[in-house]
């Protein structure tokens, strides 16, 4: 099957590319209020401590507002996606928060294949470990796991019902 | 997997392994809020932002996934019932365990069916497990799980999140060390 012109030039990795142990490339950025709000505020999270610094501080005893917990499921959905294009369908996705992200820090996303395999109905299968540090300190660790194409005719996303085993 | 600790009063004890607030959400899937999510966090998946990969991925426009469950969360405010709560479950425990405070330490996502612009998602939430009283540097507390399930309207399942939260008394002065 011809690729879908639309497709024609963009990210795709598949199964083949990847390998236990390569790292996908780092993400930097660095938080700023905005980033809270509007993150909280995307995810419709209106709990006062990701958006309200006194209460933040006198009420949570926290150093600042923080990042929310949603907020940082679609940080690392952004940094997975980059990494296997608009292809790569997420499965599942676990995180520990083990600390707070402030403004003002620089959060650091790293990760690590840890498993490439194809499942019973011949989907492909990448699992990461990924964690967040700022300054060095882990702040949220995450595994995932995201299916990516096997040939270059396939699309996860077409997968469904028992054949989307996530 | 289900877990009670044995001092737990029967009522909540009772819960765990039920379904909850079985909730159709207050409005249908938008696809503002998946422009708004992917900016906030300068995701540049083509996926979302082209709609002709769209379709050619997706059979047209989906949901960020991770959004997942923000398509239950109340508004802030509605005229009809004032200020709501997501996660009502938690909420409950955290007042009939008498823990003002409480933090979420561990978040599981599955994605299943994408979501669409368009769809009105059910959800429920089960409490899966309750801890025995525990002290961390935050206070004193309990840890519990919650399960949240979405359904769109066609019920097939779009997603289940877990999740793990620690709800406290911070620590009195006396108490301070």
């Amino acid at each position: 099957m011809a690729l879908d012109p639309a497709l024609a030039g963009l990210t795709r990795l598949t199964l083949a590319d990847v390998t236990v142990g390569d790292a996908v490339p780092e993400l930097s950025y660095d938080v700023t209020a905005t980033t809270v709000v509007l993150g909280a505020l995307a995810a419709r999270d209106w709990r006062p401590m990701h958006h309200d610094h006194d209460f933040a501080v006198n009420r949570n005893g926290t150093r600042d507002i923080f990042l929310n917990t949603p907020n940082q499921a679609a940080w690392f959905e952004r940094f997975i996606t980059d990494w296997t294009g608009a292809t790569g369908r997420l499965g599942r996705m676990t995180f520990r928060m083990r600390g707070s992200i402030f403004p003002g820090d620089t959060m650091v996303f790293a990760g690590t294949v840890t498993a490439v395999d194809t499942d019973d109905t011949g989907c492909g299968w990448i699992a990461l470990d990924i964690a967040v540090t700022v300054d060095g300190d882990t702040k949220t660790t995450c595994t995932a796991r995201v299916a990516v194409p096997t040939t270059d005719d396939d699309n996860p996303w077409t997968r469904t019902g028992d054949r989307w085993q996530p | 997997m289900t877990e009670a600790a044995d001092d737990l009063p029967a009522d909540i004890a009772e819960l765990i392994g039920v379904a909850q607030y079985d909730t159709v959400g207050d409005f249908p899937v938008e696809r503002g809020y998946t422009w708004t999510s992917a900016a906030s966090v300068e995701n540049a998946n083509p996926l979302f932002w082209d709609d002709a990969v769209a379709d050619a991925l997706t059979d047209g426009p989906i949901a960020v996934p991770t959004l997942l469950s923000a398509w239950f969360r109340p508004h802030h405010w509605s005229p009809d019932r004032g200020e709501g709560l997501a996660l009502q479950v938690h909420f409950d425990l955290k007042a009939r365990l008498g823990l003002p405070e409480a933090v979420m330490s561990d978040n599981t996502i599955v994605f299943h069916e994408p979501v669409r612009p368009g769809d009105l998602l059910r959800t429920r939430q089960i409490l899966t497990s309750v801890s025995g009283p525990k002290t961390t540097k935050l206070g004193s507390g309990r840890f519990w799980t919650i399960d949240v399930e979405y359904l769109n309207q066609r019920d097939e399942l779009v997603g289940v999140e877990s999740y793990t939260g620690f709800g406290y008394q911070r620590p009195t002065d006396e108490e301070a060390p």
